[in-house]
């Protein structure tokens, strides 16, 4: 299990430096796709079946395709991208280092690393994530769904034509005459 | 047991690459059958050599990668295509028990107690390998086929979740096992989700990207979009992964609705348990087998639809169908459940 863990620790890490470090968008996108895969198979081996499938259904096989669609439909295959000047690199560098040794810092001095709770092995399953989903985090749940709603009702407002719009010149002839009357 | 499990995945490999390969043959038989002709009977008697045929034909094409294409991706999105393809016959039960020397095995790889939610994960990771493909050809029909495989899919991917949304509340479990011992206790599960039944079939049928779905290939528009770079063993894989998972869909489709490996009343006949077994697998494979024959017999049976009549039935048809559906399968347990007391 624990060399199980390493690997997939490995990948993870990896995968994710590859989304930031990557040239071109798309091997971004692939990196993260990997670097998802990879989250979901932690919260297996945490026994969390449940969120990593759905953690696959959304993120990996959802959320993930709208991004590469939209490269491809951009276009934005050209690696590369405008070259930054050297102080900017430089001063990019400086301010990341810093960052990084305080939450180093912060890591050491802090409390020591130990589990809550004693892990229970039935905290992931459907039964349960239901269960509590559904009693005790009922409130946020709810919210989160009307919140999911007010998004849907804002895409379809912003995407809808607009019915007084000049009717499209590329269409002529009787179904203009149709599609004006 | 983990050997026998060993064994148990590869045999499952080898059929169901053995059924995917004898599926492009039953393809042109039925084909021909539906068109009045004979199909193919050259290779071996009533040609059925054809599919080794086949195979050898795609091996010793040149294996040509376009200039302009990103090299690693074109090669990429094949195996992803193929790799989903064969993943997804784990969770399915093929059969009950079975007793061989002193020892129970299920015909089954692995029963997660999440086995739906595994097949929509692999599914939805299938798509990047068409996505991948298609985009990495360098070609505008490519693209376009790709581009249409994805919002295709993802449309699709909701009606059906809302259709086994239903399923679930009345099955009371998401494992592919449980739902089948649950319609052998209370009936199969056509006979409660007609509704269900029918969006998940034509969900079933976009998802697979068959006729008359088949915008993302489609010839008349695209050439012969997401392939259409692709020659020798890749478009082979491309095409492989296309009957495997036609396979697979049909192997789903009974199990979810008609009671996979379950036979009514064998149960009452007090045959030996591995024979009761035999014959249950028997039953699934002929179930599935007939799901094939009708992916195939719509195939050629009805013409392409335009992409966004397939756009508006997902999204506009399906999608509201299905959430009656799961309303009306809670109203009606629920009064059930009160009549009961």
């Amino acid at each position: 299990m624990a060399a199980l863990f390493y690997i997939l620790a490995a990948i993870s890490v990896i995968s994710a430096l590859t989304v930031v470090g990557a040239r071109n968008p798309v091997n971004s996108v692939i990196a993260l796709v990997v670097c998802f895969l990879s989250i979901a198979g932690h919260y297996v081996l945490l026994n969390a079946q449940f969120l990593a499938m759905v953690h696959v259904i959304v993120y990996t096989g959802a959320i993930m395709v709208l991004f590469l669609f939209v490269i491809m439909l951009l276009n934005l295959n050209k690696p590369g991208g405008p070259r930054k000047s050297l102080a900017m690199r430089l001063a990019a560098a400086v301010a990341g280092g810093l960052l990084f040794l305080t939450l180093a810092a912060a890591v050491r001095q802090g409390v020591a690393i130990t589990p809550a709770a004693g892990f229970d092995p039935g905290v992931g399953l459907v039964r349960h994530v239901g269960q509590v989903l559904f009693t005790e985090f009922l409130l946020p749940f709810e919210v989160s769904s009307v919140l999911f709603l007010s998004a849907i009702v804002g895409v379809v407002m912003l995407a809808k034509k607009d019915k007084d719009e000049a009717p499209d010149p590329h269409i002529t002839g009787p179904e203009r005459a149709r599609r004006t009357a | 047991m983990t050997l026998a499990t060993a064994l148990f995945l590869l045999v499952l490999f080898v059929v169901t690459l053995t059924v995917a390969a004898y599926s492009t043959y039953a393809e042109r038989k039925v084909a021909a059958f539906l068109q009045d002709r004979i199909g193919p009977d050259r290779a071996g008697p009533f040609g059925i050599l054809q599919p080794l045929a086949d195979g050898t034909k795609m091996f010793m094409k040149e294996d040509f990668i376009p200039a302009a294409a990103n090299r690693r991706l074109f090669t990429l999105g094949p195996a992803i295509a193929m790799i989903t393809a064969l993943m997804t016959g784990v969770v399915i039960p093929w059969g009950g028990e079975l007793t061989l020397f002193g020892e129970t095995f299920r015909l089954q790889g692995t029963d997660p107690e999440i086995g739906i939610l595994f097949v929509f994960a692999i599914v939805s990771i299938g798509v990047y390998g068409i996505m991948l493909g298609g985009w990495a050809s360098n070609n505008k029909y490519a693209l376009l086929g790709s581009v249409r495989a994805a919002s295709q899919m993802v449309s699709y991917e909701l009606g059906m979740g809302l259709s086994i949304v239903a399923l679930v509340m009345l099955n009371g479990t998401l494992s592919l096992g449980g739902i089948v011992e649950h319609q052998a206790a209370h009936g199969w599960n056509i006979i409660y989700q007609p509704l269900g039944f029918i969006i998940f079939l034509v969900c079933a049928f976009a998802e697979t990207n068959r006729s008359p779905f088949d915008m993302p290939e489609c010839e008349t528009e695209l050439v012969g979009g997401y392939h259409t770079e692709f020659s020798s063993m890749k478009l082979g894989f491309f095409l492989f992964a296309e009957y495997t998972n036609m396979f697979i869909s049909s192997a789903v489709i009974s199990t979810l609705y008609f009671g996979g490996y379950h036979v009514p009343g064998l149960d009452r006949l007090g045959l030996d348990p591995n024979l009761t077994t035999l014959i249950g697998t028997a039953a699934m494979f002929a179930k599935t087998f007939f799901f094939i024959f009708f992916f195939m017999w719509v195939r050629w049976s009805t013409p392409r639809f335009r992409f966004d009549q397939l756009m508006n039935l997902g999204w506009k048809g399906l999608i509201p169908l299905g959430i009656a559906n799961v309303l009306i399968t809670g109203t009606v347990y629920h009064l059930a459940e009160l009549w009961k007391g």
